[in-house]
């Protein structure tokens, strides 16, 4: 679905991505982990089309080099930012509509599944982003994305200073979304969690993929375990 | 002499100042550029307006209904043109560059329109209601603040309730993040662009049958819309509406109980313990920009 092949990105004259291969089929949750500063936010800029980069990104067989962030969009690949990036002066259903910017029909029923899937969004409609917590505002950031009916979701450390208890529920938000029908790929630093519900995962090191196999292969690998895991 | 008179009639050219400051504060919200050509794309709304007047005998309230898509359609075109080359550069750039462009257009209107002050004067220019008490309000003032807040209400309608209004907003909340919507920023920052020229275009045709036009009038109105933008936090709308009648109001007042050449250095001072106690803004937020 996603073929990513030799990509090199960086910023200005800093190199950041080194000769990226990477694919990901249709269905499938794919995580790519490492620690900070590896790369992991750059490649899913790269994929949404915010940075420059060379090598080739390929979805559905049409090359997206050159191709505005906004008409990615449009073609089925939705971004959600480290950091979560919502509009804080704008309501909770506001953001919501926002993420359904491009949404040509059938925009209430998407409120309607982000709502059945964060129902705490559905209690907060009138409430500004801006003053929601963390936890919340990575539901708002997720169910925007998925407000764009994606086909690819590409979610950038959406456990990051999350509580225990939220950052079971975002786990469990993409367990749902993927079964849905969305393809995911997650990029964290919560290296146990994100591995242990995906099908694949990619293990990224100073720019370079160092290591690629199963979720479960992943978590079972002396390296990963050592550098990643503590154990 | 009545505390309402100088109250009122701050309030009422306030309103026109409210709409220049809106107009900028509206593009550094969305483009985070300061546009330093602000104050003589509103002395070409004031030349719009006479030659509406003098040549086509177009009253110059009416006239806004041709100046304000013209205007808006120039300003989107100096956005495409120069402005959006400019959007990633560090701020130096782009003020030289909107003071250049301020700068080409002041001195062709000095050479078109020679440095000769005009005055647009209609049938209703020094006419006004008297109130009991002794006030007296200016038909064209009061007739500007009307038309003032009509439009100001169109644009609240259009932010809060449009999808592109929505999408403004959005864009300069965050404009990575609307960018990742699919909202095309390169438009929105055009749309910008083309709405405050228009807005800075309209106050220029309001104030004009209450004052003198002149090619150079631009750099006072320019430091004005910064103070309104400053005063009530650069970048909020709401906050240039209240910044714009608050120094329509303290310059009226001071020209009464001061005299009115020190209504400018009252202004300033005012500007400066803003910035001093709430540099911020009004209603801005704390920490600027991101």
């Amino acid at each position: 679905m996603l073929d990513i092949q030799n990509l090199n990105a960086g910023y200005g004259e800093m190199p950041v991505l080194r000769a990226i291969n990477l694919t990901i089929a249709e269905g499938e949750i794919v995580s790519v982990v490492g620690s900070n500063g590896a790369g992991k936010s750059t490649l899913l800029k790269a994929i949404s089309g915010i940075i420059k980069y060379s090598g080739s990104i390929t979805w559905k067989k049409e090359s997206l080099q050159g191709v505005k962030a906004h008409t990615i969009v449009n073609k089925g690949i939705v971004h959600v930012p480290e950091g979560r990036k919502i509009f804080p002066d704008m309501t909770v259903v506001e953001n919501l509509m926002m993420g359904g910017y491009l949404c040509q029909k059938d925009c209430h029923q998407n409120l309607d599944k982000v709502f059945a899937l964060f129902p705490k969004l559905a209690q907060r409609r009138t409430q500004l982003g801006g003053t929601m917590s963390g936890g919340e505002q990575q539901m708002l950031a997720i169910g925007r994305g998925l407000m764009g009916n994606p086909r690819l979701l590409l979610l950038d450390e959406p456990s990051l200073g999350l509580s225990p208890l939220f950052t079971d529920v975002v786990f469990g938000a993409i367990r749902t979304i993927n079964a849905q029908g969305v393809t995911v790929l997650l990029v964290e630093q919560n290296v146990y969690q994100s591995l242990n519900i995906s099908h694949r995962g990619y293990v990224i090191e100073t720019g370079r993929i160092v290591l690629t196999g199963t979720g479960e292969e992943l978590l079972n690998n002396q390296e990963v375990k050592r550098a990643f895991l503590g154990i | 002499m009545s505390f309402l008179q100088p109250l009122l009639s701050g309030t009422l050219t306030g309103g026109v100042y409210a709409l220049a400051g809106i107009g900028m504060s509206l593009v550094f919200g969305v483009m985070n550029i300061s546009n330093f050509a602000h104050g003589d794309l509103m002395m070409l709304g004031m030349y719009l307006a006479y030659f509406a007047f003098t040549l086509l005998h177009i009253d110059p309230y009416l006239s806004l209904v041709l100046l304000i898509p013209t205007a808006f359609m120039f300003g989107f075109l100096l956005e495409k043109l120069f402005i959006n080359k400019v959007i990633n550069h560090p701020h130096q750039n782009q003020i030289l560059l909107t003071i250049g462009l301020g700068l080409i257009m002041s001195n062709t209107a000095l050479l078109a329109f020679t440095s000769d002050p005009k005055i647009l004067t209609t049938s209703y220019s020094s006419s006004a209601f008297n109130l009991p008490g002794g006030i007296s309000i200016s038909v064209p003032l009061l007739l500007s603040f009307l038309i003032t807040c009509v439009i100001i209400a169109m644009l609240y309608l259009f932010l809060s309730k449009t999808t592109t209004g929505m999408a403004l907003r959005a864009t300069s909340q965050n404009r990575e993040a609307a960018q990742l919507m699919g909202i095309n920023v390169a438009k929105m920052s055009a749309i910008a662009f083309g709405l405050g020229t228009a807005l800075a275009a309209t106050a220029g045709a309001l104030i004009a049958p209450t004052y003198y036009i002149h090619p150079l009038v631009g750099h006072s109105f320019l430091l004005k819309a910064f103070t309104i933008c400053v005063l009530g936090g650069l970048g909020s709308v709401v906050g240039a509406g209240v910044g714009g009648i608050i120094i329509g109001v303290v310059e009226a007042m001071s020209s009464t109980y001061l005299s009115s050449d020190w209504k400018d250095v009252v202004v300033f001072v005012l500007f400066l313990a803003v910035l001093l106690l709430r540099p911020q803004g009004l209603f801005g937020k704390k920490g600027g920009q991101s």
